[in-house]
């Protein structure tokens, strides 16, 4: 990697706080993210790593601190300006909607349009590049409330591919697929994360996939940064235990040879 | 069937529409007799002053309240969501009828004082109810719905209490006035309503895009780079006023609203960017077809168009329900 992609994290945020109804979510949470990284956020549920993904693009107001992609505050974008730099892929479980696959990742492409125009023949390559990549084409033509669940994410990530922004959100993006899908959705989001360099920002609770995949592993709990660091280092039972409050232990994979991760028998 | 033959289609039936109903009534007219304008004899008459207008305002009534169904379906993403469910009609008929019982019997700028009565109330339970739901930060669309009925049930209850308070005329006009009409005399009525749906259904079909990814998800809408806060109170604003415009001018005309954009939404799909179009035809097409045949079916009488809208949207609102589920619940 060379120096100057270094200087200027893509996402960077300083002292994020932010209350939902009077309740602390976030305290004091600062993370940068290099260009190109692949970042895993881990921690227990109602640790606030929903809350920060949606900070980032807007989803959720009101926060205080600083979050800026690129170098810049993202107050100072407007919000189409800030869909042509940040994608999102929400939780499984979205409405079912009649729109097809295609039309779907089409919509997607929304932030590049010019006002009132519609869809050019550019947003259409766009959209089948990123049905193919994510090896949806087959069903382009099917409505999304036809498509089982696995199917459905990956018309999700297909969208966000086709948006087009050099940093991709994901949201437990796998959490309920089946160990193919899951497997299908790592590998695509290995390739637009190598090959294209797209910057991967995923909150997962599959701590196997997060210290494979993953270059960096950040941490939540209750609000705060509880870790931060590479896979190797969070892989020690005294960290986990500390975000977890749950005992783990790792022991090498019979064939590879990599460590796994096991909850320890008896609970914490 | 491709959708661009769909939209050809409308286009072809609501343009036979709006030619064959100014022609149609208790006498049938020849369209020859018409042909010198207004001046040409006692058909020509009530052809220009009095059915041409009322076509005129049917198709405008027609489009606004489809239009304003299919916006606020996407914008809530209910599918039983109308700017009637959050509060138009009940409050233009509160306005409507107070203005009757008290006897109000002044009119400014030509508009009578019951429209702008009505026209008052439909804005003051729009406000209402957005304000209620904005009081409760965010103002979720389940909130606003939730609000919007319960205004329009305490609506209702003071509708039925200044009609029980009112004496036999003023309680017939009000119940005619809940029926809803079309009958006006002169183009005045329907020109004063035009700009009001020129405004609205411009906002909603140039929004299309907006429209379409809004209702699939707000947040994922956010997350693709619209300004949902802005192009919600835009959409919300002009709906409004626009529906409020019809059931001022016509009373409140039940169920073109819900069932048009749903029809449309079966045949030609859920993107916007057709779906707008077909609704404000089809609904402006549908309310015209209704008012001919209030005028047929029970002629030398008239039937109130808003109580045949009624009377076949129930039905068909039902087999929406329960032979189309699919397609009905994901508005």
């Amino acid at each position: 990697m060379d120096a100057n992609r270094t200087l200027t994290p893509v996402l960077d945020l300083r002292h994020l706080r932010l209350e939902l109804d009077g309740r602390s979510i976030l305290d004091d949470v600062s993370l940068a993210v290099r260009e190109g990284e692949h970042l895993a956020i881990v921690g227990p549920n109602g640790a606030g790593k929903t809350c920060l993904l949606k900070c980032v693009n807007r989803i959720l107001r009101g926060w205080r601190g600083m979050i800026s992609v690129n170098g810049v505050s993202i107050a100072a974008f407007s919000q189409r300006e800030l869909g042509r730099l940040v994608a999102y892929v929400p939780q499984v479980g979205g409405r079912l909607t009649p729109f097809t696959a295609r039309e779907t990742v089409l919509m997607a492409r929304y932030p590049h349009l010019t006002p009132f125009a519609a869809p050019g023949l550019r947003d259409q390559r766009y959209a089948e590049d990123a049905l193919a990549l994510t090896g949806i084409g087959a069903l382009a033509d099917r409505s999304l409330d036809t498509l089982s669940g696995g199917e459905r994410q990956k018309v999700y990530l297909a969208a966000a591919l086709a948006q087009d922004a050099r940093l991709l959100l994901l949201d437990e993006p796998a959490t309920f697929l089946d160990p193919r899908h899951r497997d299908d959705f790592r590998r695509v989001l290995r390739t637009v994360n190598r090959r294209k360099g797209v910057t991967v920002v995923e909150v997962t609770h599959d701590l196997n996939c997060a210290v494979l995949d993953a270059d960096r592993i950040f941490a939540l709990k209750d609000g705060r940064a509880a870790f931060c660091g590479p896979p190797e280092q969070f892989m020690v039972r005294e960290v986990m235990h500390r975000v977890f409050d749950r005992a783990f232990l790792t022991v090498n994979h019979p064939t590879t040879g990599q460590p796994v991760i096991l909850p320890e028998v008896g609970g914490p | 069937m491709r959708r661009i033959t769909i939209l050809g289609l409308t286009v072809l039936v609501t343009a036979a529409v709006l030619v064959a109903a100014p022609l149609l009534g208790l006498e049938t007219i020849d369209p020859r007799q018409v042909a010198g304008g207004a001046g040409a004899g006692p058909e020509a008459r009530i052809f220009w002053s009095l059915r041409v207008p009322r076509v005129m305002l049917g198709f405008l009534a027609g489009a606004a309240l489809s239009v304003g169904g299919l916006t606020f379906q996407a914008l809530f993403r209910n599918a039983l969501a109308t700017p009637y469910t959050l509060g138009v009609s009940s409050g233009a008929a509160l306005g409507a009828t107070l203005a009757i019982r008290l006897g109000a019997a002044f009119s400014l700028l030509g508009i009578p004082a019951v429209s702008l009565a009505a026209f008052a109330g439909a804005l003051l339970a729009v406000a209402l109810v957005y304000g209620l739901a904005r009081a409760r930060q965010g103002c979720s669309a389940n909130i606003m719905l939730l609000a919007g009925v319960a205004v329009n049930f305490s609506f209702a209850s003071l509708i039925l209490l200044v009609h029980y308070t009112s004496d036999a005329a003023a309680s017939f006009n009000i119940l005619r006035w809940l029926m809803g009409r079309l009958d006006t005399v002169g183009p005045d009525e329907a020109l004063r309503l035009l700009p009001l749906v020129a405004v609205g259904g411009f906002v909603a079909l140039a929004l299309h895009r907006e429209l379409n990814l809004m209702s699939v998800d707000e947040e994922l809408a956010v997350s693709r780079g619209v300004d949902v806060d802005r192009y919600r109170v835009i959409l919300f604003v002009t709906t409004s006023v626009m529906v409020g415009g019809v059931v001022a001018a016509c009373g409140p005309i039940g169920f073109v609203g819900m069932m048009v954009p749903h029809v449309c939404r079966l045949l030609i799909g859920p993107d916007h960017r057709w779906l707008g179009p077909m609704s404000l035809l089809a609904g402006g097409a549908f309310l015209v077809a209704c008012d001919v045949l209030a005028r047929l079916l029970a002629a030398p009488a008239e039937l109130p168009v808003g109580v045949l809208t009624s009377l076949l949207g129930g039905p068909f609102f039902l087999w929406l329900l329960v032979g189309r589920r699919g397609a009905a619940c994901s508005a």
